[in-house]
């Protein structure tokens, strides 16, 4: 009986995983002419191999404003020294400067916007799940209606969804826009929403949190199935409010779906790819790349299968790693 | 060796009696220019009785890959069409052979370096057409706002241009100038690798093939991508237009695109129409060259019948013909003059003369690929406001590190 599945796991998930791993050791690519050679752990070093120079004084008005300008003029300086390595920040600590360089500085503030990507997507799409999953829970016409509506959005296709919202948030002629120049008046301040490197993200996760809301509000409603009506008219006896009845009787009888919903979500906020591919191709100044988006944009489109591979392997050790905390966190939360 | 198969398909063919078949591969295109490739392929066919050319068409957003795996499989057909950058990859790799010796179609040498793709000296693909960049604009508009009309020989400078714009923009329009910025891919490089070789540098230095770093990454490079920054910073241009209608709906005043859109632009505008030259960042303004050509397999088993073909496609007549039905522009002088659109002293002749006098193909190296997709991105990275420097000491860092990774490609 276990056959059929068996034999699709390991064709789909068991073989590709194990070549990735081959792969990911190797300096293979998706064309290849040449003989593959062995590469040890060279792509991974690829990874987090770091460069720290001291910075040395600003040589003009230039340098000030732009510390990668110095980098440069190290580089040029003594390209040996260099060779492999890119700018990738400047630290000052106190008095003394330095510039950091990287061998592949786009991974690592890949992993950076991930980061926080999860922390601004988690706490919206959490909030807002619980918000119309309550709203929905009381009895009142049309809530199978208004239930249907919220959840419509994670049925669409997440690609159709961007590409909806690429048109609201665009700067000249977005809706969004158009609605601040219609409260404010001409001066009304027109943010460029998925262009400007500061908000870029922000917009996205935005984004993210409606489009998938829909599905975390299906799993509170559950959770509020669970909690037996008794308490509630317990509460309303002892004349409690409903904020009251809020914070200690429906949030403590949701704890568990609470862990759950928190992780998984920011489980699937780690793999974020489809908006950004959609939305902003990584850009603005890398400031929406993402881990697996770079490893994709690598892997495919640049042809280096290689370095792929090793990208996605540290991204699913580091998933694993967390779905591991998820359930020591359920067994302690579930006692 | 090679003349071997040659004497045995004629002999073979000659034999039988009956035509000997010749696979061709061409990616689809719009209907005009597939018609006027069949017709083309159906009276070469009625010309001679050896060979009977059979074309199969594939789609173009798979077109290459599927190139590529036919290459690995040996699959490949006897002839087939490819992107001119492409061309050396597919020749370093050893899929196409040179057009060199028996196999040198006659009238190569008539057409224009658009026409032509070679690789370390030697030919390996020939064309029909070829585009062209230019600056189109509208006379009225022009005249309305006290724009003097650049020419071939008196192009704008990149500064005179950057202050027409911004005088346009006091004047009225939102985004004066249409760059084409929501095309991803070739375009980027087709349309601003010019800019660096007007400026005197360029993607990669030609005469060794091997280095970058001090070329892409010149003084004279950054500070062309410090101007094709500034015009989005200072959004004389849009970072991300909504859609291609900016020129023909009136809200951009320039347009910097290639000619195929002139057909288009002809039919709204008529004689108020015109195809200006590029900015010049040095000197003179560069234009890009190379499209999609005609190349021979190397696993081809009827090299006299590929030949034969390519010679029929670049005769004067075919060249012309194919010009006259889809409206691109013809690869030699003979067939140019013999066009409608082209003709001395017709609108298309701008392009032509344009093609002839500033074109440059881009670099003829396997490589190409790789420096296409880093240059897109350094400007990518600028038009979002990473400094220029910066962002093509990236771009020359990732062609390097590709340079190495193969080799040098054999140069």
């Amino acid at each position: 009986m276990l056959g059929p599945a068996l034999l699709l796991f390991a064709g789909f998930v068991l073989l590709p995983f194990l070549m990735s791993v081959a792969f990911s050791f190797t300096n293979v690519k998706l064309l290849q002419a040449d003989p593959v050679e062995w590469v040890g752990l060279d792509n991974y070093t690829r990874m987090f191999a770091l460069k720290v120079v001291k910075a040395p004084p600003a040589a003009d008005e230039v340098e000030t404003q732009i510390p990668s300008r110095q980098w440069r003029r190290l580089k040029r300086a003594q390209p040996q020294e260099f060779e492999g390595y890119q700018y990738l920040a400047r630290v000052s600590m106190g008095e003394r400067a330095y510039l950091i360089g990287a061998r592949d500085p786009q991974f690592l503030r890949s992993v950076a916007n991930t980061f926080l990507f999860a922390v601004l997507v988690v706490p919206m799409q959490t909030l807002l799940a619980l918000a119309m999953a309550l709203w929905v829970n009381r009895s009142f016409r049309g809530r199978v209606l208004l239930r249907t509506v919220f959840f419509s959005p994670v049925v669409t296709s997440m690609v159709v969804v961007a590409a909806i919202w690429g048109l609201l948030l665009h700067t000249d002629v977005g809706v969004v826009n158009q609605v601040l120049r219609a409260l404010y008046g001409a001066d009304a301040p027109q943010p460029d929403w998925l262009g400007d490197p500061h908000i870029a993200m922000l917009s996205i996760a935005f984004m993210s949190a409606w489009q998938g809301a829909g599905f975390q509000m299906l799993i509170f409603l559950s959770g509020l199935q669970g909690i037996s009506i008794d308490q509630y008219e317990a509460a309303d006896v002892m004349g409690a409010s409903r904020w009251q009845k809020f914070i200690y009787i429906t949030l403590p009888g949701l704890r568990r779906t609470l862990v759950f919903v928190l992780v998984s979500t920011t489980i699937m906020a780690f793999g974020l790819f489809t908006q950004v591919d959609v939305l902003t191709g990584g850009g603005p100044r890398d400031a929406t790349s993402t881990v697996i988006f770079h490893a994709v944009r690598t892997g495919f489109r640049e042809q280096d299968i290689a370095y792929g591979s090793a990208m996605t392997l540290v991204f699913f050790v580091f998933v694993l790693l967390l779905s591991l905390g998820q359930k020591k966190l359920m067994a302690r939360v579930g006692r | 060796m090679r003349v071997l198969p040659i004497v045995m398909s004629l002999a073979a063919s000659m034999a039988a009696g009956a035509p000997v078949d010749i696979k061709i591969w061409r990616h689809e295109t719009d209907d005009s220019e597939m018609k006027s490739s069949a017709a083309s392929v159906e009276r070469f066919n009625r010309k001679q009785s050896q060979y009977r050319v059979v074309t199969e068409t594939l789609p173009q957003g798979s077109y290459q890959q599927a190139v590529v795996a036919a290459a690995m499989t040996h699959k490949l057909p006897c002839v087939l069409d490819l992107d001119q950058p492409t061309v050396p990859n597919f020749a370093w790799a050893g899929h196409i052979q040179a057009l060199a010796g028996p196999l040198r179609p006659a009238g190569a040498d008539a057409l224009i370096p658009g026409g032509r793709s070679t690789y370390k000296g030697n030919l390996y693909a020939v064309g029909q057409f070829d585009v062209a960049l230019a600056l189109f604009a509208r006379k009225s508009v022009l005249e309305k706002h006290g724009v003097r009309m650049a020419t071939l020989g008196q192009p704008y400078t990149a500064a005179e241009f950057r202050d027409i714009l911004r005088k346009l923009k006091r004047e009225g329009y939102a985004y004066p100038l249409d760059l084409n910025m929501q095309l991803n891919g070739e375009w980027l490089a087709y349309a601003f690798s010019p800019w660096l070789q007007s400026a005197g540098t360029d993607l990669i230095d030609r005469k060794t093939f091997t280095v970058v770093d001090g070329v892409l990454n010149s003084d004279a490079a950054v500070s062309v991508v410090d101007y094709f920054r500034s015009l989005f910073e200072e959004r004389l241009a849009s970072r991300k237009p909504l859609d291609d209608q900016s020129f023909p709906s009136g809200r951009a005043a320039f347009h910097y695109s290639g000619s195929w859109t002139a057909r288009l632009y002809r039919q709204k505008f008529g004689d108020d129409l015109v195809a200006l030259a590029p900015p010049a960042f040095g000197a003179q303004p560069r234009i890009g060259a190379g499209s999609w050509q005609w190349a021979v397999a190397s696993s081809c088993p009827h090299p006299e019948g590929a030949r034969m073909l390519l010679e029929h496609l670049i005769s004067p007549q075919e060249i012309a013909a194919f010009a006259d039905a889809t409206g691109l522009m013809p690869t030699s002088e003979a067939a140019a003059d013999s066009t409608m659109l082209y003709r001395k002293g017709a609108f298309g002749r701008t392009f032509f003369d344009a093609a002839r006098a500033l074109a440059v193909v881009r670099p003829e190296t396997p490589g190409y690929p790789m420096i296409s997709s880093a240059f897109e991105r350094a400007l990518k990275e600028a038009r979002e406001g990473v400094d220029s420097a910066e962002a093509l000491d990236r771009a020359v860092e990732a062609i390097q590190q590709d340079l190495r990774r193969n080799r040098n490609y054999g140069f």
